[in-house]
């Protein structure tokens, strides 16, 4: 079993094992939270989140503030501001472009001007999740339990409002409710995932193994799952390759994550 | 509202059944500086069987959505029966693609009901052969079943659908109906419907409210019977199902569908329906 001791020998080292730890949590809510996104056309959030976090970097350098703060507060600023400016005429898609090109312009101008942090926005935009500690694996699995408790409390209204949101009031339902409360765990899995990923791959995290999930379910629930069991995989193979060919781990999950991808749609069409 | 509340209570010992389930008082909305629905006022009681019709872009479909809490109206009030169970067939389902779905999960997570009890229903509405399919490969007669069981199966003491027999040809339409009929017989939830044919409603219906903007008149159905004409036009297949609603305006539109003083009224008014209580006519 060359496979099993390859993964044996990778997962040996600690820092291993905190990295495994909290790429399984994120990967775990990252798939269903993905595939929400998904139906609601929203796939671009997570690209506008992580630029508006950039914004939030440059701030708390210039504040002198632990840069995960400003992170989670401008990802909390993003979902807020498309919760507020969503509307008929602005689809979310355009909303997203303006938040996420709005974020990167600002971001970078605080950054400029704040003079400060070249060195360590490297860590930001490429991910650190080797250089974790055991206080980040413990945070990323607890907020993934959170994630995911809230997710399974309101996932009758969040399919519902999905998928229709005229029916879903007529049900009782309130569809903005459940959308400021998707947008608010959404901007708490991207906070937590930059860690992993880095900003400019935070997205592949949430939208590609919910992507590739569509394929092989046949219900919401189906695809929800199918898409928090890809991300682990892809979190897993992503880590043993950059172990076993010493490469960035945030890139290697993601190319685990494309090649899966590439797999179902070859069996969702074979079938 | 706190008042419309304690006289609901009150007439509901008195009378049950007369207490209204939903009252519009004097509703509009506009949108983009356009009016899109004006002064109306509705009452809607248990049991009842309102049937709207009127022209293209006269505000049904979004006096459905105000019914059912989709649209926060402009102007007047939505009063709703506190604890009262809707049942929307929506016009159609704009599924998204990328959202799989099957019929059972649909109707489940609509009416929270279980796995027999949505069997059950979707035979009963003639579907059950679709309840392992996905709600993006049936076909527009599958998919309004499938919507109504859904509706049906929440308990519904009003059942909202719009145009819910657009797309289906005649004596489905009428077998759409009936299947209606017999369920409200047994479960006794009022209708508010929209129908997509100017003139053609379900016959059972207490009341039609012609809509175009505003309530242009309202009041009871003829019979198909009384009309032999329409029974030569629509056959004998729909077996009373279908009935044949004549307007009676006192008032005239122009192309943008505002008011024109009254025109010369033609001969068949003296003959037309009266006008329903609590509903006046607008012009």
């Amino acid at each position: 079993m060359p496979l099993a001791d390859a993964l044996h020998a990778a997962f040996a080292e600690p820092f291993m094992q905190r990295a495994l730890l909290a790429a399984l949590a994120v990967a775990a809510t990252a798939g269903p939270m993905g595939s929400v996104v998904l139906w609601r056309r929203m796939a671009w959030f997570g690209d506008a989140t992580a630029h508006a976090a950039l914004l939030g970097v440059a701030l708390a350098f210039l504040a002198d503030l632990p840069a995960p703060l400003g992170i989670l507060a401008a990802a909390l600023l993003a979902a807020l501001f498309l919760h507020v400016f969503s509307s008929r005429e602005t689809g979310n898609d355009a909303l997203l472009g303006v938040i996420s090109h709005g974020g990167l312009g600002l971001g970078l101008l605080a950054l400029m001007l704040s003079g400060g942090g070249r060195g360590r926005i490297e860590g930001f935009l490429f991910g650190d999740i080797l250089a974790i500690g055991w206080d980040d694996a413990a945070l990323a699995v607890g907020l993934a339990a959170l994630v995911l408790a809230t997710l399974a409390w309101r996932w009758r209204g969040l399919v519902l409002s999905s998928l229709s949101a005229d029916l879903a009031v007529a049900s009782g339902l309130k569809p903005r409710r459940e959308n400021a409360i998707l947008l608010m765990m959404l901007a708490l899995v991207v906070a937590v995932a930059i860690k992993i990923t880095g900003a400019l791959l935070v997205s592949a995290l949430i939208v590609i193994p919910a992507a590739a999930a569509r394929p092989l379910a046949r219900t919401p629930e189906a695809m929800a799952s199918l898409a928090a069991l890809i991300g682990m995989l892809a979190a897993l193979f992503g880590l043993s390759g950059a172990w076993v060919f010493d490469a960035p781990a945030g890139p290697a999950i993601v190319t685990a994550a494309l090649v899966l991808f590439l797999g179902t749609r070859f069996f969702g069409r074979r079938r | 509202m706190a008042e419309a509340g304690s006289e609901g209570k009150r007439s509901s010992r008195a009378a049950a059944g007369s207490a209204p389930l939903l009252r519009l008082d004097r509703v509009g909305v506009v949108r983009d500086g356009r009016v899109i629905l004006e002064d109306i006022t509705l009452e809607i009681r248990p049991g009842e069987i309102v049937t709207i019709v009127g022209p293209n872009g006269a505000g049904k479909s979004t006096l459905v959505r105000v019914v059912v809490g989709a649209i926060t109206p402009d102007r007047g009030r939505v009063w709703r029966r506190p604890g009262l169970v809707i049942g929307y067939v929506p016009q159609r389902l704009a599924l998204d693609p990328s959202l799989p779905l099957t019929a059972r999960r649909f109707v489940a997570l609509v009416s929270e009901a279980g796995e027999e009890e949505i069997a059950a229903m979707l035979g009963r509405v003639g579907t059950p052969h679709v309840i392992d399919r996905q709600m993006a490969a049936l076909s527009g007669g599958e998919t309004q079943r499938v919507l109504l069981a859904a509706a049906l199966l929440r308990g519904p003491d009003l059942l909202v659908l719009d145009e819910p027999a657009q797309g289906l040809d005649q004596p489905g339409e009428a077998a759409f109906y009936r299947l209606l009929e017999n369920c409200r017989r047994e479960a006794g939830f009022a209708i508010l419907m929209v129908s997509h044919d100017l003139h053609v409603v379900m016959s059972t219906s207490d009341r039609v409210i012609c809509l175009n903007r505003h309530v242009c008149c309202t009041g009871t159905p003829a019979a198909v019977e009384a009309a032999p004409e329409y029974r030569a036009l629509f056959g004998t297949g729909t077996g009373g199902a279908l009935a044949l609603y004549r307007h009676s305006h006192d008032h005239a539109h122009d192309v943008d569908g505002g008011c024109l003083p009254a025109t010369p009224a033609p001969a068949a008014k003296a003959e037309g329906p009266t006008d329903g209580e609590g509903t006046d006519a607008a012009g």
